[in-house]
């Protein structure tokens, strides 16, 4: 089963599953179907909330310097314990629940908000043969755990019985909600590529290369218009800036985790960086080809680096994001969803399957392209014309 | 069903969803049972959650949970078990038996929809769009409008 | 018992419940959630004679399955509005307010 004389190369890349299969051998075989499941969920306890806590350093970093300033510097040389110093803070802080809240629900809510933010990294392939579960129908999981997080945003916010929070609440779940179908019908075109709501085979089909180039579904018209309308529905889906009015500070004061404090908001927090770092990694699996490497070139590097380097990019334009625009008004958020991301993917389906149905060749790009330039060109223009998308106004202080 | 505050009616009422799910996943429906959490739970308890947070008449539950005749509808309830369990129970030998899981790709159920399954597919997308016009125009009423309309 | 036996009596167990349910609570949203419930219970009596049945590989029961989720999701959002407008008139979600009744 193990065969030792394969390259090094080849040995880096599958080193994990070596390990995992080694480990196997001393494990009787009684219980080696719990076995398996805990050496593969494991890492994934371990790793991403490691990512968590590297990406808030880097976020207030990141955002200092795009704001023109430095960010923690005083823990650790270059600020970088203050991941640590802020799980301590957490961890050791009151814990303040009020007293007309729901207690149970209260508790609950964060819970089941990190329990659903992992139950989402079951199925996204992290390198090659390293994915938690197979399921056949990975994609149709991934969406249907989403729907999870909305039931407990809104547990949260009506549980501490304060208006703020549960206005902040019913704000989130209609964001969520409103955005979610684009989110769907923008990852659609990637499984109608592949055939397969499997994302092992969605990553496989963008794994070959012709020349040095890779076919990642990115790299096609339809691809990247998907690729950009899944990120803008990924950033509302995480509440993340602009689209962060429901937990806003100086709007609504921290909407609708306002009554929670201490562990349970470190929860809150760690469970919304995990779903922003669970849809980047479907955005990754459905467009950005996974594991695989940019240029054939490149296929020595470990195919798990590969994907960490794209969460990485992802993140720092999610960061870069955050700092450069302005937060979105809850109608402005609405009309965007439904006027214009909803007709676009549709558009985008209708694209997609144009260009399955055409011959190879440089005639579907150009067609492809052609179409969906023009829609998002009338599109834009006509809701303009409408009123129901404003160019910004800027009004300076005189 | 019994529980006063109607939130806590729907948080039971998505665990019982997520109970359903996972039945379904047992018995080899992968698709319904994810279809089943991301429609049933996804669109139809936020729906409630919704409704509940809008029509919310006072903070104190001072109006009692359970109806006059709330008597009446346990009795025909359990009157309802009663005969659908000794139906059960009484058709238990003659139930076929079959043990191997079908296999189940959801490709297949995909090919079904669209070859053999195809006017009902048409049709509740009729059915859908319809429902969803339908609720739109009736929430959409205007009551201050109503109101300014009578002066 | 057989394991479709108990599968049909559990789906039997959650259909009155849910009948209960909808015929002994006041307001209106928990008579729908009664409704709903009554809904996945016959969803998965479908499925389970699916899976026990003579003929897995027709996928009737699982076709059945996904048309009646989606009927369900359609009626509970039609209802849902209805109640809202009733709200809107009546001010209440009471069943029993004899007040609303007689407007």
């Amino acid at each position: 089963m193990i065969v030792f004389s394969t390259t090094s190369a080849e040995r880096a890349d599958q080193i994990f599953v070596l390990i995992k299969h080694w480990l196997m051998g001393y494990v009787p075989a009684a219980a080696q179907p719990l076995a398996s499941a805990v050496l593969s969920v494991t890492p994934i306890l371990l790793v991403f909330p490691a990512i968590f806590a590297v990406t808030t350093l880097l976020e207030r970093k990141g955002l200092g310097r795009i704001q023109n300033r430095y960010g923690p510097n005083r823990v650790g040389p270059w600020g970088l314990l203050q991941p640590m110093a802020d799980g301590l803070k957490s961890l050791t802080k009151e814990d303040i629940v009020p007293t007309s809240a729901d207690h149970w629900v209260h508790l609950c809510a964060p819970l089941l908000l990190v329990i659903a933010s992992f139950l989402a990294y079951a199925v996204l392939p992290i390198g090659r043969n390293m994915v938690v579960a197979n399921l056949s129908a990975g994609v149709l999981f991934f969406f249907a755990i989403g729907a999870l997080v909305e039931v407990a945003i809104f547990m949260a916010g009506w549980s501490s019985r304060s208006k703020y929070s549960l206005l902040g609440a019913m704000r989130a779940i209609a964001q969520m909600v409103s955005y979610e179908t684009p989110l769907v019908l923008a990852g659609l075109v990637a499984v109608m590529a592949t055939g397969s709501l499997s994302t092992v085979s969605i990553v496989e089909a963008q794994a070959q290369y012709s020349g040095i180039l890779p076919h990642w579904f990115v790299f096609t018209p339809w691809g990247f218009a998907g690729f950009i309308l899944f990120m803008i529905a990924a950033t509302a889906e995480s509440n993340r800036s602009p689209f962060d009015l429901p937990e806003g500070e100086s709007e609504i004061i921290a909407g609708y985790y306002i009554e929670y404090s201490g562990f349970k908001f470190a929860l809150f927090f760690l469970g919304e960086y995990l779903g922003m770092f669970a849809t980047s990694g479907m955005a990754i699996t459905l467009f950005l080809g996974g594991w695989s490497a940019p240029f054939s070139f490149l296929t020595w590097v470990p195919s798990y680096l590969w994907f960490f380097i794209k969460l990485l990019g992802i993140t720092c334009v999610f960061i870069w994001v955050r700092g450069t625009l302005p937060r979105l008004r809850m109608d402005q958020l609405m009309h965007f969803a439904w006027r214009f991301m909803l007709p676009m993917t549709l558009l985008n389906i209708v694209a997609a399957a144009a260009w399955k149905f055409f011959p190879a060749g440089i005639i579907r790009w150009v067609a492809c392209a052609l179409f969906l330039a023009v829609a998002f060109v009338l599109l834009t223009r006509g809701l303009k014309r409408r009123g129901e998308i404003q160019a910004r106004q800027y009004r300076f202080a005189e | 069903m019994s529980l006063r505050n109607p939130v806590h009616c729907v948080v039971g009422l998505t665990v019982g969803f997520l109970g359903l799910a996972a039945l379904y996943l047992q018995l080899g429906a992968q698709f319904v049972g994810l279809t089943q959490v991301l429609v049933y739970i996804g669109a139809v308890a936020i729906l409630i959650i919704f409704a509940i947070m809008m029509t919310r008449s006072s903070e104190s539950a001072e109006q009692q949970t359970f109806s006059r005749s709330w008597v009446a509808g346990v009795v025909i309830a359990v009157a309802v078990f009663a005969v659908l369990g000794w139906a059960i129970h009484f058709g238990a030998q003659t139930l076929p038996t079959q043990t191997a899981t079908p296999d189940l790709p959801v490709q297949q159920i995909g090919d079904a929809l669209l070859h053999r399954f195809v006017l009902p597919l048409e049709i509740i997308a009729l059915l859908l769009t319809a429902a969803l016009i339908g609720a739109g125009v009736l929430a959409l009423q205007d009551p201050a409008g109503e109101k300014r309309g009578q002066q | 018992m057989t394991p479709l036996s108990s599968y049909l009596l559990l789906s039997a167990f959650l259909f009155c419940i849910g009948l209960a349910g909808a015929l002994s609570r006041r307001s209106t949203i928990l008579v729908l959630i009664g409704i709903e419930i009554m809904l996945n219970a016959a969803n998965l009596n479908f499925i389970a004679f699916w899976r026990y049945g003579p003929n897995p590989t027709a996928l009737t029961g699982v076709m059945f399955t996904i048309f009646s989720i989606a009927v369900a999701a359609a009626e509970a959002a039609v209802g849902l509005s209805i109640i809202l407008a009733v709200y809107r008139r009546t001010r209440t979600t009471d069943l029993e307010n004899t007040e609303a009744s007689e407007r």
